[in-house]
């Protein structure tokens, strides 16, 4: 078994810092909101975060792909929409990305 | 307030939390998938296995832990990933104050307690059970507890694995990363109201990738996509 029980002060500050702003995000919410309302609009803005900066995250990543990463994006969105299992659908896109890249 | 006060009176008891964690095992499971996802990756990101499960079991958000290995880099780019983070958590915010109008009822520590083991699966499986008329108030943390151990088991799983995995791209890992937020995004996908919003993230992020340097575009994009939802909210 290859096990690392290593832990790097800097790292560990790091997940320290993001835990912390995660709980301020979820604590923040039963407490600031009790105070301040929330328009319709901005709640809307929030909701849509996620997706934005996942979408931000994917998007430069595929434009710098080719051909081969394409395709798989397609597959995971079809295997997604099929079985709704996520590691179904990234081992149909794995599987995809390295039957096109030996081929192409 | 009179919305508030016509709210069931709520518990907190033993036997809330137990039935919150035999209810919520199953989602738990689900959830699993993507920890054992993010395990690897972590791994091939360079964190060690106590690392990874450090994470997991401080920060419990999925989305925002592969986000963040995303970003990871030798350089440490501390600022970009705790801020990146933040904002798409930002959502965290909306569900606690859902919560409210039952959770005020509770002490504190109970409250803020729960809080930390707030999820999106097991916040949405409590709110179907608090404004069905439920009275646990202590589901919440006994379906995010469920939700946590098996997040942190499936971590385990997957940074072991990952660690003896070698050379990423030779068995396309490095795809994996990309391919496991496009399932998320799948997830995410609201049809046509996600258009607009989605497609200015999109451009947004291609153009700032192109002249901004280093890995901004990511927020840049995201957030250029809530102005943009904002703006068109209402229409």
């Amino acid at each position: 078994m290859v096990i690392d029980f290593g832990l790097d002060p800097v790292v560990v500050g790091i997940i320290l810092a993001m835990s912390l702003a995660t709980y301020a995000t979820k604590a923040g919410g039963l407490w600031l909101l009790g105070h301040i309302d929330v328009s319709p609009r901005l709640e809307s803005a929030l909701k849509i975060l996620p997706g934005a900066i996942i979408v931000s995250i994917v998007g430069p990543e595929l434009a710098n792909g080719g051909p081969a990463e394409w395709s798989a994006a397609a597959v995971v969105l079809i295997a997604m929409r099929w079985t709704e299992n996520v590691l179904v659908a990234l081992l149909a896109g794995v599987a995809t990305v390295l039957l096109l890249r030996a081929l192409l | 307030m009179s919305e508030e006060s016509r709210v069931q009176t709520i518990d907190f008891s033993a036997a809330g939390i137990r039935r919150g964690f035999i209810e919520g095992t199953p989602i738990a499971l689900g959830v699993g998938g993507y920890g054992i996802v993010f395990g690897v990756l972590a791994s091939q990101a360079g964190l060690t296995t106590t690392e990874a499960v450090l994470m997991s079991a401080t920060v419990l958000a999925g989305a925002a832990q592969l986000i963040a290995i995303e970003l990871w880099a030798p350089s440490m780019p501390v600022f970009a990933i705790v801020v990146t983070v933040f904002v798409v958590n930002l959502r965290y915010l909306l569900m606690g104050a859902a919560l409210r109008p039952w959770f005020r009822q509770l002490s504190p520590l109970q409250r803020y307690g729960s809080a930390f083991f707030v999820a999106d699966e097991n916040w949405a499986l409590t709110m179907g059970k608090l404004t069905s008329g439920s009275r646990r108030g202590a589901y919440l943390l006994g379906s995010g507890f469920a939700i946590w151990l098996f997040w942190i088991l499936a971590t385990v799983v997957g940074a072991i694995a990952g660690g003896r995995i070698g050379v990423p791209a030779q068995y396309g890992l490095d795809f994996v990363l990309a391919g496991v937020f496009i399932a998320i995004a799948y997830g995410l996908w609201d049809g046509r109201s996600s258009v607009a919003p989605w497609s200015s993230a999109l451009v947004t992020a291609l153009v700032t990738a192109q002249v901004v340097p280093g890995r901004w575009y990511i927020l840049l994009g995201g957030v250029a996509g809530g102005f943009v939802e904002a703006f068109r909210f209402g229409d």
